[in-house]
């Protein structure tokens, strides 16, 4: 979990802008423009929207989430900690022999190797999930954008970045405006002068 | 009144809509964001004040607890666990409706919850600390709780893992720590909000803090989505689990009344039946005093209702199996136990149980009923009242006259038992009205997605946009929002 996350590529010397942000009026177009985005071979570019659009990572290509796998892989081990936990204590660090009955009472353990085993899949499901989205993630050059203020609000936007291989300054922003965007800009990536957020 | 719109339906389904009054994101933004950005209103310190002061009550009761001891609250012999484990068991079930709406509701797709899930949630969460404090100050030598967790210490001494009471204390950990992860997560988008919106330095800082840079990325999305899904997949068997575990506390023990198989479910039903009475009240009072008529619509409050009719009901044929399998039993001490707690000493307190719990809910199966405002509102604090009555007439009844009438007393609660129990009302108030002035009291980004212009297929097939008053108009023509957006 990285502070300060950017995936600039290593000669980012070259790249005046972050990219291109474009916003859309309606979840359909933006929609649409997603679709014609992959279409267009872009890879490096992303959609920003207030709350997740239904599909949206159909229309973008994206694969589905390998947050699962981690989440088993946790949840096995709470479960395994758990239980082990509850037998070396009742086998070797503290036996008592209760009517002559066996130290290993596996049923008895059952409820806290769950809520272990709980603890530990939603630990990670939390704790994965951040590290998948790199957060937190407090410094980024779309936060430099005056619109982009609306990504929480009622704002739909499409981010292309410039170190995409398909990247053009004026071709992606002109791509993005005949896609139906309402609004289309160039984001800085260094801190540009304080009150400049980006040419138009 | 918002309630007038609710006549606009769904044109497929025919369904009252999730939202009334013509939202759009942006207003819908607003309606959420502003109470946590405006001057505190004047109703909020009337909540909080009296909340605060039985907040304070607490803290003195805990205090005189922790100098003088146990004895000062009102336990004899045969009934060692009084009202400690009463406000407990009280709390936890509570806390299980938050739950219910926020994890059970959304794997089952009911969009309706959207609305009230993230109130409900914190309500879950400060019920989960309220029930906390219980086991923890009442095990008499407070400065050894920590016995209760399987820590290492100079005595090599360790937990009995085979004791239902362990099993609580990782349980109901456990459950409060879930809780607030999937609290925390589904706030995270509605902290950026805040965030943009700030003015403040002080607010950009703290709650972009808490925002960890959120910045709405599909596949951020994507990956917080699934996340969501899997926190409400596995805090559905925890809720179950924890209730059920709970009522393990009483069930291995021998003692009639408490031994019976029938607890785990029907303490998970009362559970969920207090919760939304609770949730019922909260909501209630919010929607008034927020003015989120449109967003905690009528719908909502029915939809509520009927689960607790339902859940009112599983409590109802819980208390009528008991006493059948008591007489079916053929066993006089548990025949006894069950005659006792219905005329014996305590039958004042297990018919206020039976008249709340079970006829107050009968009366939602008429629609007149549950779309009554006021009725709601008395029947929610009626059942609050009858669950808590459940668990004292359990706890109380059954211990009160055990094997041998040569110990048989009764309980009788003191002062400082009843401190206490006013006092975590002063907790759990306090810790909401504080939530509700200065977080969102709706689950903003998750509102936006069951607006109709959040359906990226919008249009494309039959589409009337449902919006307060002027669903004719809008049935005339396609959505004024499609068409591509150009």
């Amino acid at each position: 979990m990285s502070l300060m996350h950017l995936e600039v590529p290593e000669a980012s010397g070259g790249y005046s802008h972050y990219g291109v942000l474009a916003r859309f009026k309606t979840a359909k177009a933006l929609y649409r423009a997603c679709e014609a985005v992959r279409d267009a071979g872009y890879s490096k570019w992303d959609a920003l929207t207030p709350f997740p659009v239904h599909g949206l990572e159909k229309a973008m290509g994206l694969k589905p989430s390998k947050l699962p796998f981690l989440v088993l892989a946790t949840g096995l081990t709470g479960a395994g900690l758990g239980f082990g936990l509850q037998s070396w204590v009742h086998i070797m660090a503290y036996p008592l022999v209760i009517s002559g009955k066996p130290l290993m009472t596996w049923p008895a353990f059952v409820p806290v190797t769950f809520e272990l085993g709980v603890l530990g899949a939603a630990l990670g499901a939390v704790l994965g999930m951040f590290a998948f989205n790199k957060l937190p993630t407090y410094h980024h050059p779309l936060f430099r954008s005056e619109t982009f203020a609306r990504v929480t609000d009622d704002g739909l936007f499409i981010a292309i970045e410039s170190w995409d291989p398909k990247y053009d300054d004026q071709g992606t922003a002109e791509f993005l405006s005949g896609l139906g965007a309402v609004e289309v800009e160039h984001v800085p990536i260094e801190d540009p002068v304080d009150d400049e957020g980006g040419g138009a | 009144m918002a309630q007038s719109q609710d006549n606009t339906h769904e044109p497929v389904t025919g369904r009252a809509p999730l939202i009334v009054g013509g939202y759009d994101f942006r207003s819908m933004t607003e309606a959420v964001a502003v109470p946590v950005e405006r001057k505190t209103p004047l109703g909020w310190w009337f909540f909080f004040l009296p909340s605060l002061a039985l907040l304070g009550l607490f803290g003195v009761s805990i205090g005189w607890l922790f100098w003088e001891g146990t004895g000062i609250w009102g336990l004899n012999n045969p009934v060692n666990w009084g009202f400690a484990i009463v406000n407990f068991v009280f709390w936890v079930g509570i806390g299980h409706a938050g739950t219910l709406i926020s994890a059970i509701l959304f794997l089952f797709r009911q969009k309706w919850r959207t609305s009230i899930n993230r109130a409900a949630e914190a309500m879950t969460i400060f019920a989960v600390m309220c029930a906390m404090v219980f086991p923890g100050i009442h095990v008499g030598r407070v400065w050894v709780a920590y016995w209760m967790f399987p820590l290492p210490n100079q005595m090599d001494m360790w937990p009995n893992f085979r004791s239902p009471l362990i099993w609580d204390v990782f349980a109901v950990s456990i459950y409060g720590t879930v809780s607030l992860m999937f609290w925390y997560v589904g706030l995270i988008p509605d902290l950026a909000t805040i965030r943009d919106r700030a003015k403040t330095r002080i607010r950009k800082l703290v709650y972009g803090t808490f925002a960890l840079g959120w910045r709405g990325s599909h596949r951020n999305w994507l990956h917080y989505e699934r996340a969501y899904l899997m926190l409400a997949g596995l805090a559905t068997p925890l809720v179950l689990s924890v209730h059920s575990v709970v009522s393990m506390d009483f069930a291995t023990a021998q003692l009639p009344g408490w031994h019976t198989t029938i607890f785990p479910p029907y303490f998970v039903a009362g559970a969920i039946f207090s919760g939304f009475a609770m949730v019922m009240t909260l909501m209630l009072i919010c929607r008034v005093l927020f003015e989120m008529e449109d967003i905690i619509t009528m719908r909502h409050l029915e939809n509520m209702a009927k689960i607790m009719l339902l859940t009112g009901c599983m409590v109802g044929y819980a208390y009528a199996i008991e006493m059948f399998i008591a007489w079916y039993s053929g066993n006089p001490y548990e025949q006894f136990a069950f005659a006792n707690r219905a005329l014996g000493p305590y039958a004042w307190a297990y018919w206020i149980m039976v008249s709340c719990n079970v006829i107050t809910p009968q009366l939602f199966w008429f629609k007149k009923m549950r779309n009554h405002i006021g009725w709601l509102f008395v029947s929610s604090i009626l059942i609050n009242i009858g669950m808590w009555f459940e668990r004292f007439v359990i706890v109380a009844s059954s211990l009160h006259r055990d094997f041998l009438p040569a110990s048989w007393d009764y309980y009788q609660a003191t002062f400082w038992d009843f401190a206490s129990l006013i006092g975590s009302f002063g907790l759990f108030f306090t810790m909401f009205c504080l939530f509700a002035r200065f977080l969102p009291l709706v689950a903003t980004a998750e509102v936006k997605t069951v607006l109709p212009e959040a359906d990226p297929h919008q249009g494309e097939e039959l589409v009337r946009v449902v919006r307060g008053g002027s669903d004719t108009d809008a049935a005339a023509q396609p959505a004024p929002a499609g068409g591509g957006g150009a």
